[in-house]
């Protein structure tokens, strides 16, 4: 049961990555995008990392993507224009892709070689509290620092939209 | 395999309950709203107009659907399925009372063992936070109907609502968390649990009694981000009908405009009953049973059958002699009901948090017959200078006391 829930929803993870790209209009292109990660959501669910699903869901699939959403409707962009792309790159661009995603596999192989396989279940610290007591004791640092970051980054978004005082 | 028909015939139940009282929740906001305005409200089709939501229900479905010519069409029919399918997620982690036990019972020659089942869809262990993903993500559905409608108003009200929605999950989330610390678990149930218990035999440990901090001050909070999240009056200016022609629904007709005020009604059935859940202590008593909480109920809807008699019987206007006595006598089953005393547990639970919502719903509808409403900046100026601060500091003042006695 849980091999075909993965297999469906990486399906649709893959297919809406996919389909980011090929979209000619960027808000078809960014509603894919949500598709993925709603799906990484669901795929983080099954592995027993329940406070990660949601976060996801809350913080990509409802705060970023819906800023991006709102952009691309004020910017008021268009569909794009198919522009002409030379013979090379349309014979040859699905097979680099491919050979690339082997090359890929294959050294992730190579480094990891006795790489076992997820059993679904097996990871249990998934919840709230767990995440917490490792947030609050063991990772603490890099907690503040990212909070600071963070910090860094809305005080730069309101100094550049400020206007100007004469 | 047990599970799933159990599960599917407690989501058959809910979705039913569910959809109708949608359908009778706009009755009674109509009505409640009309007696506030000294005038009575739908009171033609049906006795006391309760069969104007059925004829609402046809005219919407048999309404043409017009789909103006300018518009996106994969994201104009895309938008109201995406509202109401948030709206209608939220419900699936609800729970409504506690367990329920079918004692084992015989069709024909097979038993059916005694099934124990508790009250809710499902028990999700961060079901809070589920709730905040969902509505989250509610936002699209406007966003997207503004945008796609290729209308002016439509995509000012759109956007509109949009910055709104998301400006008051800030402190509606701050606010969440607060009764959070007391409780002490994300999952609705283990802080409906949380909150069972009285102080001094007869104060019940409801969130906004608890000590070491009552939460009113997130319950306030709470419920005045939740106007805002479902685009209520005195926070409704992106659908206002007289200052942006309907905002981001003018452009749709006949079922997709009903579905959008569906996933609005949802949205308020389902924020009421995270606020009674949260702060309210979702099926817990106001006082002990041991003082006669549990005549409460039948007392009610006694009263209420007598008031409907008595009016049955000296009658405002003349086909009241009939409905009413009939309305009394529904009133008297239902009082009857509690008098069986394998029922009373599990009805008594079910009793209070329908009397919690429907008592939020109240104040809703109440709000919305009495207020005027904000103006757009006004609105964002209120959000994140006053009840963001105010959230914050609430969280603070709860955390640090509850670390200090708990």
């Amino acid at each position: 049961m849980d091999i075909f829930f993965f297999l469906l929803f990486a399906f649709i993870a893959v297919i809406a990555a996919v389909n980011v790209v090929l979209q000619r209009h960027p808000i078809s292109s960014a509603l894919s995008l949500v598709g993925v990660m709603a799906s990484l959501a669901v795929l983080y669910l099954l592995l027993g990392a329940e406070f990660i699903a949601m976060a996801q869901l809350i913080v990509y699939a409802g705060a970023i993507m819906v800023l991006f959403v709102f952009v691309i409707m004020l910017l008021n962009a268009g569909t794009e224009e198919r522009s002409g792309r030379s013979w090379l790159s349309q014979v040859l661009g699905v097979p680099a892709i491919v050979a690339l995603l082997g090359l890929l596999c294959f050294f992730a192989y190579k480094v990891f070689p006795n790489a076992g396989f997820v059993k679904f279940g097996d990871f249990t610290g998934g919840g709230a509290k767990e995440i917490g007591y490792a947030l609050f004791t063991e990772y603490l640092l890099p907690f503040e620092v990212t909070s600071i970051l963070i910090l860094i980054a809305i005080v730069g978004a309101i100094v550049l939209a400020r206007k100007e005082l004469d | 395999m047990e599970f799933l028909v159990i599960t599917a015939v407690k989501l058959a139940l809910i979705l039913f309950v569910f959809m109708t009282t949608l359908a009778y929740l706009q009755w009674v906001e109509r009505k409640v709203i009309a007696h506030v305005q000294v005038r009575m409200g739908p009171s033609r089709v049906g006795p006391h107009g309760l069969l104007q939501p059925l004829a609402d229900v046809v005219k919407l479905i048999t309404k043409e659907g017009v789909m103006p010519p300018h518009v996106n069409k994969a994201f104009y029919l895309a938008a109201p399925f995406l509202a109401v399918f948030m709206a209608l997620i939220s419900i699936s982690i609800i729970p409504f009372g506690t367990s329920l036990t079918i004692p084992a019972f015989q069709i024909g020659s097979t038993t059916f063992g005694p099934y124990t089942t508790m009250m809710e869809l499902a028990d999700v262990n961060v079901g809070i936070l589920m709730i905040l993903a969902v509505s989250s993500m509610g936002v699209y559905g406007i966003a997207l109907a503004g945008w796609s409608s290729n209308n002016k108003y439509a995509l000012l009200g759109g956007l509109r609502s949009s910055a709104q929605m998301i400006s008051y999950e800030l402190p509606l989330s701050l606010a969440l968390a607060a009764p959070l610390l007391s409780a002490g678990t994300l999952s609705l149930r283990g802080i409906a649990d949380a909150q069972a218990g009285f102080y001094l035999g007869f104060i019940p440990k409801w969130a906004i009694f608890q000590m070491p901090f009552p939460q009113i001050f997130s319950f306030i909070i709470f419920v005045i981000s939740s106007f805002a999240e479902t685009n209520r009056i005195p926070f409704d200016l992106p659908e206002a009908e007289n200052e942006l022609v309907a905002g981001f629904h003018v452009e749709y007709s006949s079922m997709t405009f009903a579905a959008f005020f569906m996933a609005e009604y949802a949205n308020m059935i389902t924020v009421c009953c995270v606020a009674t859940l949260l702060f309210l202590g979702g099926w817990q008593p106001l006082w002990p049973a041991a003082l006669g909480s549990n005549f409460f109920a039948p007392a009610i809807l006694f009263i209420t059958g007598a008031i409907c008699l008595y009016h049955g019987i000296n009658p405002a206007r003349p086909f009241d002699r009939i409905t009413l006595p009939v309305f009394a006598v529904l009133f008297f089953a239902l009082a009857g009901l509690f008098a069986f005393p394998p029922l009373v547990p599990v009805l008594m639970p079910i009793f209070w948090f329908l009397a919690k919502v429907g008592f939020l719903l109240f104040v809703f509808i109440w709000i919305r017959a009495t207020l005027p409403r904000f103006r757009y900046d006004q609105l964002m100026s209120f959000a994140w200078k006053f009840l963001f601060p105010a959230a914050l500091v609430n969280l603070l003042i709860t955390g640090f006391l509850v670390a200090l006695f708990a």
